[in-house]
This record gives C-alpha cells, sequence and structure tokens, in this order.
C-alpha cells in the first residue's frame, strides 16, 4: 500500500491531470519528495525555505498538518493527504 | 457570464452586511461542469478582520470533502470589502486558486446601495463578467 495524495484542480498540470497520485515515505517531507522526483515542481508550490507555504492547506487524513508536525509529521501507507491551496484575499 | 438566483444574491448580500465592517466570505455549490450555483454555504472568516479574509482551514476541508461527495464544485467564492469598491484586490489576484469559479466581490461601503460584481481571475489575469440575477436559468 502507498499514501494517497490528492492534488486540487489548479495544481493537476503537474500530475498530468490526475485528482489524486501516490507517493511514499517516513514523514510528510518525504513523501513530498518522493513525489516531486515523478512530478516534478510539485513540491516547490507547496513548500519554500520556512516550510510549508502560507498559503497552501495540507491535511493528513482529517487534520491540518501545521496542527500536527508540519513537513515533519509521520506518515504511513494507507494515509490520505489532501492539498487545497488556502481561499484568501482582502481589500489591500 | 454569471446567472444567480435572487434569493442567493440576498443571502450573499445579508451575510456580506452581517459582518460588516468585517469582511464576509463563503461559497456557493453546484454540480460539478454545470456553472449552476444551487446551495449556499457561508464560511467563517478566521481573519475576522475589515480588511483581509481567509477560510477556515477545517472548515474548509469539511466543505470541500462533502462537495466533492455530492459531485460539486465552488461554482462562486464570494467575499465582501467593507471600505473598498468591489474589485479583486492584488490580494486577491494573488491567492485566488480555483480557476473555474466565479469570484464574487460584493462592497458595503455604501450603508444603501451594495455593489455586486464578479470577475474570473485566472493566472493573475482579472475578467469582469455580467451578473444576471434570474429565477430561471432557461432566461439565458
Amino acid at each position: 500500500m502507498a499514501i494517497e495524495v490528492r492534488i486540487p484542480t489548479i495544481l493537476r498540470t503537474y500530475t498530468g491531470g490526475a485528482k489524486s497520485v501516490e507517493g511514499s515515505g517516513a514523514t510528510l517531507a518525504d513523501l513530498l519528495g518522493d513525489l516531486d522526483s515523478r512530478h516534478g515542481g510539485l513540491r516547490e508550490r507547496l513548500v519554500d525555505d520556512g516550510g510549508l507555504r502560507r498559503f497552501v492547506n495540507v491535511y493528513l487524513n482529517d487534520e491540518d498538518v501545521r496542527f500536527l508536525g508540519g513537513l515533519q509529521t509521520p506518515v504511513h501507507d494507507g494515509d490520505t493527504v489532501t492539498v487545497l491551496p488556502a481561499v484568501a484575499g482582502g481589500a489591500c | 457570464m454569471l446567472t444567480l438566483h435572487p434569493a442567493l444574491h440576498a443571502k450573499i448580500v445579508a451575510h456580506a452586511r452581517a459582518d460588516h465592517p468585517d469582511e464576509a466570505c463563503g461559497v456557493i455549490a453546484g454540480p460539478a461542469g454545470s456553472d449552476h450555483p444551487e446551495r449556499f454555504i457561508p464560511m467563517l472568516n478566521a481573519e475576522r478582520s475589515p480588511t483581509f479574509y481567509r477560510f477556515d482551514s477545517m472548515e474548509q476541508f469539511r466543505v470541500w470533502r462533502e462537495m466533492d461527495e455530492r459531485d460539486e464544485e465552488p461554482v462562486v467564492i464570494y467575499h465582501s470589502h467593507t471600505a473598498t469598491e468591489a474589485y479583486p484586490s492584488r490580494t486577491d489576484i494573488s491567492y485566488a486558486s480555483e480557476p473555474g469559479a466565479h469570484y464574487v466581490l460584493v462592497s458595503t461601503r455604501d450603508p444603501e446601495q451594495a455593489e455586486f460584481r464578479a470577475f474570473r481571475i485566472i493566472d493573475g489575469a482579472v475578467t469582469e463578467e455580467d451578473v444576471v440575477i434570474a429565477e430561471d436559468r432557461m432566461l439565458e
């Protein structure tokens, strides 16, 4: 078994249009590295030098990984990771 | 063009008025591929701010999953500006992440008359659309 990663519409250019892809790794950081080896550029859209990008939400199963361990959150076969761009904006 | 039922138009304006002077935000979901907004989903503004909005991440997760299960998509994403015009700001443009959605902006700066406008925001480019308030989509 692998880890299922659900990809939002706006990032499906990196996955050949696929709504979900599979990967593996011990932590979220490993998983994103693994995905990037097959879907080049995807990782860059999710993380920067400081960790997860501020306006990207990543969930492990039903939890926002910001409330878990961020990029160091352990992941396991059978988990589902969901990526959603934050919906945000404002007057300024 | 965005065609919107008058009841949905009224709900967006009422939400924006209720949360004024903070920005209000939400979604109208519709069947995937239909371009037909049907289900009104007001969202929390996690920032509770007069100049910024952001969906609460856990609420967004639940709502997006529910849309997925119902084979829906966010046809409309709306938010209010409470002191400026109903036009996408630089922040609105840089964070716009649903290329298939109509972005609705409501301004509540005038207490009597709400400005109500709709846009597509794709790859940083803003295109205004006509808004038709109509009960019957066949009127299009």
